[in-house]
């Protein structure tokens, strides 16, 4: 009590409070407080003063958190099993999956790193939220199987004791995919690989579509395939904050702050033939906090690429692709940030309740939004009309040129519309073949990677977790081969292309 | 660590009672397996070209009469107050001809289960769905598949946020079909505005008893 008294500082008038202290101790001894309060003795700010001292007694004993070095408590763990980089769906999910999977409590110590938190930027939040299985490819139809049975179960999964159930408000709507006469194969062939795979598909003519969707102009249609089940769109804001909350409670740390750099050692090898080779291996990521310039090194042991759009310069970071351009180590990570549009539109006499998400060869889609009459609309612009990616300006003569005519050819209703609102997004674009890219690179050996989807990474997250915890905790994958989706096929060159009808 | 072992074997006990009963199916053919499965959740079916329904008195027991019909399908199928939940669907999916299904009051259907209910679209005329807590709006739109229903009743089903709006739009949806959705508040509006009628009466009366003070 005395030490407390004696260091004080921050006084103004330390003497005489000296004084006065030792007689407001006697007088409470003699008198008793209440007699003190009585006699107004206690002011308010002697009160409040002698409560800053009992607390500051409290902290320096042992078991309290305070120290006399100030730390910023925003930094990650000095020291950390697996870092992902990137705080979206697919990195909350790698996280999630990692703790589910772990053989004992506290066995990996997980850490996200996630620049922006409140995530105006993320793909995953910008998304439309659908969810389909035709896809061409089996591994892409079970993938969004997988998830899909994941997200009927999501409270068994997600579910936090005392906190409410996850409501992702799916709609189960289905998706309508619309062919012309010279794709109709092509979505023949998809239709009988998705049956194969277990997708519930059904097949239509344009009279079975026009008596369905009477709302459709079927000209041009030569055959539509429609989803029955595990199909539609939800909210993937609230798949994000279940996965993260979930994630959090079992013990993975957040933090928002910026990957700079990494450190790492090379080791380098030569083969047969006489080349070097450089094989790194990342031992810190040097994590920046925002709006500053404090950083924190930590020391990890596996990196997970889970960045979305930026994963392409955070594979520059860590030095992928700047070898001989004839080599592995030229070849860098094929991602790069690509800009959509979706626009909000308001049509009063449009389709009802049963609208599916729908596509057409033309490559728009449309899909109802709420109960009142609003869709979303948007489609992917050509390859050589790439919007600029510095911002996200919505250009609205796009929708003009390029979306309403097409719109409005296949549902007439749609020739009188209203925009009341516009977003774009970036999709984490794999530009050598449009498909996610899985799995460990060849030259880095601790770092995993889980991007490239191009748009669907959302449905896809669920079951992508899953994929990479297996990789990093079993070694390989136990339930969905994906080994299709790693780099060999960039690094042999070969792309696997799904054969879309867009 | 309590709540989630009662929690955990409160599921594994809705998982045992909705398992596919293979090995009804491989000895009595699909018609039986589906009779028993509806039976031992406490449910209610008729055969179809029968009048008398099968169903299990309070403690569970039945006659196991239907074991004689192998050929017969299901006609009409009772599962109101059961635990039947989407894995449990599966051992009706091969009763194409079902043409009324009532689900009234069970806690596991929800919006994973309608749509699993698109096998019996040609066939299905009647769906009581009310009092199911799991359903939401999404779950409705499921139903649009169905387009041979013609009696759907979606009464009190709590989780649906604006019911008016809903039920018109499922009248849209499903132009063919007579439905009944009971137990919802629809006079909110009236009432605010009876309620402000109220309070505009009563300050009218203050002003005017201040005038004559």
């Amino acid at each position: 009590m005395y030490f407390c008294l004696a260091s004080r500082q921050k006084h103004i008038h330390s003497g005489r409070y000296l004084e006065s202290y030792f007689e407001i101790i006697r007088a409470t001894v003699h008198f008793g407080v209440k007699n003190l309060i009585l006699a107004g003795v206690f002011t308010y700010s002697l009160q409040s003063q002698l409560e800053a001292m009992r607390k500051k007694a409290t902290d320096a004993l042992p078991g309290s958190s305070w120290s006399p070095l100030e730390q910023n408590p925003n930094l990650p763990p000095e020291r950390a099993d697996i870092v992902i980089v990137g705080g979206g769906v697919v990195g909350w999910s790698i996280a999630y999956w990692l703790k589910k999977k772990e053989m004992v409590r506290g066995g990996v110590r997980v850490v996200v790193v996630e620049r922006d938190p409140t995530y105006s930027r993320a793909s995953t939040v910008l998304s439309a939220g659908g969810i389909r299985q035709q896809f061409s490819l089996p591994e892409n139809i079970h993938l969004s199987l997988a998830s899909a049975d994941f997200m009927r179960n999501i409270n068994e999964h997600l579910g936090v004791l005392n906190e409410d159930p996850v409501d992702l408000q799916f709609n189960h709507s289905g998706y309508l995919f619309l062919a012309s006469e010279n794709v109709a194969h092509i979505m023949e062939e998809n239709y009988s690989t998705q049956r194969y795979a277990g997708a519930k598909v059904s097949l239509l003519s344009p009279t079975q579509l026009k008596e369905k969707f009477p709302w459709i102009s079927t000209d041009g249609v030569a055959l539509a395939s429609y989803g029955l089940e595990n199909e539609g769109w939800f909210d993937p804001w609230s798949l994000l904050n279940a996965f993260r909350r979930k994630a959090m409670s079992m013990g993975v740390i957040q933090c928002i702050g910026e990957v700079t750099g990494f450190k790492y050692t090379t080791n380098i090898m030569t083969t047969v033939d006489g080349e070097q080779v450089d094989f790194k291996r990342i031992k810190q990521v040097r994590v920046q906090m925002p709006n500053s310039l404090e950083y924190q090194p930590v020391e990890c042991a596996i990196v997970v690429n889970a960045a979305g759009a930026h994963s392409g310069k955070l594979a520059e970071m860590m030095g992928i692709g700047f070898g001989p351009k004839d080599t592995i180590a030229g070849i860098p990570l094929p991602v790069e940030p690509r800009k959509r549009y979706i626009y909000v539109v308001h049509c009063p006499d449009g389709p009802g309740l049963d609208t599916p998400f729908l596509i057409d060869y033309s490559g728009i889609y449309v899909r109802r939004e709420g109960l009142g009459g609003n869709y979303i609309a948007g489609t992917s612009p050509e390859e050589e009309e790439e919007p600029d990616t510095t911002n996200m300006e919505v250009d609205h003569q796009f929708f003009e040129e390029k979306v309403w005519p097409y719109l409005a050819h296949r549902v007439p209703a749609f020739e009188k519309l209203k925009v009341t609102s516009a977003w774009a997004g970036f999709y984490d674009y794999n530009t050598f073949d449009q498909n996610g890219i899985i799995g460990m690179h060849p030259l880095v050996n601790n770092v995993y990677f889980a991007t490239g989807f191009s748009g669907h990474g959302l449905q896809h997250s669920p079951a992508v977790g899953r994929a990479v915890a297996e990789l990093i905790l079993d070694g390989n994958f136990k339930t969905l081969d994906l080994s299709a989706f790693g780099f060999r096929r960039i690094m042999a060159q070969e792309p696997m292309l799904e054969r879309n009808i867009v | 660590m309590l709540f989630s072992w009662t929690s955990s074997l409160r599921n594994r006990r809705l998982r045992k009672r909705n398992a596919y009963f293979g090995y009804t199916l491989r000895f009595y053919g699909p018609n039986v397996a589906a009779a028993y499965y509806i039976l031992s959740l406490k449910g209610g079916f008729r055969y179809a070209g029968q009048t008398e329904w099968f169903r299990t008195d309070q403690r569970g027991n039945f006659s196991w009469d239907f074991i004689n019909h192998k050929d017969s399908p299901l006609e009409e199928v009772d599962m109101s107050h059961t635990d039947i939940n989407y894995t449990g669907l599966g051992n009706l999916e091969g009763q194409r001809s079902l043409r009324s299904l009532s689900l009234r009051g069970c806690t596991e259907v929800d919006d994973w289960f309608l749509s699993r209910l698109h096998v019996f679209q040609d066939s299905l005329e009647e769906l009581d769905i009310s009092h199911c807590p799991g359903i939401t709006t999404g779950g409705l739109v499921a139903l649009r598949n169905l387009k041979g229903l013609r009696r759907l009743d979606v009464s009190s089903l709590s989780r649906i946020s604006t019911p008016g709006l809903v039920i018109i739009l499922l009248e849209e949806m499903l132009p063919h079909c007579q439905i009944t959705a009971t137990g919802y508040d629809h006079s909110l509006a009236q009432e605010e505005e009876e309620g402000r009628e109220q309070m505009e009466g009563q300050s009218e009366e203050d002003t005017s008893r201040a005038g004559i003070r």
